[in-house]
């Protein structure tokens, strides 16, 4: 008996070296940089969450996490010291755009791997994209478009359009309009940070607007709801769906009943591996995931799937099998565009009570098969 | 923009200067009567959100949620003046600012540790829910016009508590010298802990009443602590009359400046380079306030030379 079971493993290990030498399957080095302190933290900490729930168990994964604290310069000098002291492989993490700025370009002029689980700024998916720069989440258009879309289809006919004054939320705005063929009545961007909308929500009364669409990323939009909720104010309300997420909506509570907003997934989607992925996540941790936490989650079977095809120190083979995106995303269908950036559907949310917890239902489609406006720039 | 639309921004703006005075109140007596700059005044405000989210979580009840926030600040207030503060009066402001500065990060991932890194629910009773009609057809939040009134009420009390009682005589004594009283024989330790209580328990009010029209979250005390400085430097650093007079302008200044600039640059521009130089100057708004106030009385609107 025990003879069997030596020889047994002795074969096993046989064959692990085998599949090495063949130039498959070896250890692969992760760096996560991601937020993990001060107020954009629970996006980072679901990134984190859901890619470990995917790598449990599996010995292949060496990954080094830390705090980026949402400060760029603190992002770079990790993903340097990552880089040339834990001599990683691939990095993944970043949440934010302007950090993913400050980090990719060097990352991957280094030749090492980016997989981006959040942020996906316009330059790095057009003339700055990469071959070794994926994005397993979105191009930071992608759930504007399509509601811009799923408003044309819907009735919608008068907007206001309400964001922070920086990039991304100018950015979104722009992509809503790129689609939206209705009218903007009214278009108000606010300090990054506004704590106190009564002014715009005045604002918004007074016009006649039949639906407010706006982007206010964590705290902002907790704000903005709770208080638009106290105005009395009967209009539509849509949104991309981060400002809705499985994060927040216990802070806003009833206030968010009735939103829509749109997503590339919810827990509710009826996908194969979505249910089981759901379940996992809530009993490892003991809450309901957020989109990032499948964003993190998608972004480790990526790169799980990546491996079982080559060696990640063949870098052109290594691309090729991520390219190929052979994996089960808890999306459903999942494929890349030649820039790299996703080819997906994105859904139309409605906020519900599902018994006392406030979370997302899909209630449609909004777009088919989406992929972004700047891939056309994109020469690799 | 009609008559009813500007009267609705007006008292938008009075609101958020109402709860401003509430911090700055704090701010400018700790600074005028210990010389201290407390840049942890925000953790106390934050102090207050969280406390009151937790007890209306327990207890369903909001008038509880602010008993608990103001006790709650107060007491975290009493503690690290006597752990801290104390051994800091002596210091020069540098080293004011670095120990304080150490405090918000302290509170800050003390508070995750306790409450994790998402949002904690807070809402406003559903009695408060709503709007009411005010005269004039003017449809406005009542939890906002309560929030103006009970600022309005805390502001006279505290003007009261200097004018007429005997801990605002030594308040006020502390302010013009701080040696003679102690001299006098006033337990000046006494009086510290107290006056920093007092300002905490006004932050945490302040930061219950407002978190359950915003976001209960870490890190929510800190831009409105640089607003509360903004306000101080204009009325005049130590002056509670500066504070309440700075806190108004600033909040009457910060909300029209949002409304009203797009508008005026919409006048002679095409609406969407208005929008945009508008929403820019409307964020610089309150410190071009300030430094305008700067250049004509360098010692704020109330301030001694």
């Amino acid at each position: 008996m025990k003879i069997k079971s030596l020889v047994a493993a002795a074969c096993m290990a046989l064959a692990g070296t085998a599949a090495l030498a063949d130039g498959h399957g070896g250890k692969v080095k992760v760096g996560m940089i991601t937020t993990l302190s001060g107020g954009g933290a629970g996006l980072g900490i679901d990134v984190r969450d859901g890619f470990l729930l995917a790598a449990k168990g599996n010995d292949m994964l060496d990954i080094v996490v830390e705090d980026d604290q949402q400060k760029p310069d603190i992002a770079v000098q990790l993903a340097d010291k990552m880089i040339q002291s834990e001599k990683v492989d691939v990095l993944t993490g970043i949440i934010w755009s302007n950090l993913a700025m400050a980090v990719v370009p060097s990352v991957t002029a280094q030749g090492k791997f980016y997989l981006s689980p959040n942020a996906g700024p316009s330059a790095l998916a057009g003339k700055g994209c990469s071959p070794l720069y994926f994005n397993v989440a979105w191009q930071n258009d992608a759930f504007y478009e399509a509601g811009g879309l799923w408003a044309n289809e819907n009735g919608i006919g008068k907007v206001f359009l309400m964001a922070p004054n920086y990039p991304a939320g100018i950015d979104g705005m722009t992509g809503f309009k790129r689609t939206f063929e209705g009218e903007v009545v009214g278009e108000v961007y606010t300090k990054l940070g506004q704590t106190d909308y009564a002014a715009e929500i005045a604002q918004i009364r007074a016009s006649d607007a039949d639906t407010v669409y706006f982007f206010l990323p964590g705290g902002m939009g907790i704000s903005f709801m709770k208080q638009w909720a106290g105005s009395g104010v009967e209009k539509n309300v849509m949104g991309p769906a981060f400002s809705f997420d499985q994060g927040i909506l216990g802070a806003i509570g009833d206030a968010a009943l009735g939103v829509k907003n749109t997503a590339h997934w919810s827990k509710d989607l009826d996908v194969p591996g979505n249910a089981d992925f759901v379940k996992a996540f809530q009993d490892e941790y003991g809450r309901l995931p957020s989109l990032y936490a499948a964003q993190g989650y998608d972004t480790a079977l990526l790169l799980i799937s990546a491996m079982g095809k080559a060696d990640v120190k063949d870098t052109a083979a290594f691309q090729a099998a991520l390219e190929e995106a052979d994996f089960q995303s808890v999306r459903g269908k999942f494929s890349f565009a030649a820039n790299h950036h996703p080819i997906q559907d994105i859904y139309m949310r409605e906020v519900v009570k599902e018994g006392d917890v406030v979370t997302n239902q899909i209630i449609g489609v909004a777009a088919t098969d989406h992929t972004d406006v700047y891939g056309a720039d994109c020469k690799m | 923009m009609t008559p009813i639309l500007l009267i609705e921004q007006v008292l938008n703006g009075l609101q958020s200067g109402i709860m401003l005075f509430l911090m700055a109140a704090g701010l400018t007596l700790i600074f005028g009567v210990m010389g201290l700059i407390n840049l942890a005044h925000g953790s106390l405000y934050m102090i207050g959100a969280f406390a009151a989210a937790a007890v209306a979580g327990w207890t369903g009840s909001f008038t509880l949620a602010l008993a608990a926030a103001l006790a709650a600040a107060a007491l975290a207030g009493c503690i690290i003046e006597m752990v801290v503060i104390r051994r800091l009066y002596d210091r020069d402001h540098l080293d004011q600012v670095l120990a304080t500065f150490a405090l918000i990060l302290i509170f800050s991932e003390g508070t995750r540790w306790l409450f994790g890194s998402f949002p904690l629910y807070l809402d406003v009773p559903a009695a408060l829910s709503g709007p009411v009609r005010l005269p004039g057809g003017i449809l406005y939040p009542s939890y906002r016009l309560l929030i103006i009134v009970i600022g309005l009420l805390i502001a006279f009390g505290l003007f009261q508590l200097i004018a007429r009682t005997r801990i605002g005589i030594q308040i006020r004594a502390g302010e013009s010298d701080r040696e003679m009283i102690g001299a006098l024989g006033v337990d000046i330790s006494r009086l510290y802990t107290i006056v920093f209580a007092l300002g905490a328990a006004l932050a945490g009010l302040a930061g219950a009443l407002v978190g359950a029209i915003q976001s209960v979250q870490v890190g929510m005390g800190e831009p409105v602590l640089i607003l509360a400085f903004v306000v101080i430097v204009i009325g005049g650093i130590g002056s509670i009359k500066g504070a309440l007079v700075g806190a108004l302008l600033v909040g009457l200044t910060d909300t029209l400046g949002g409304v009203l600039l797009p508008l005026l640059f919409g006048l002679f521009m095409d609406p969407s380079s208005a929008t945009t130089i508008g929403s820019a100057l409307a964020s610089m708004s309150i410190y071009i306030l300030m430094a305008l106030v700067l250049l004509f009385r360098p010692t704020g609107l109330y301030g001694r030379a």
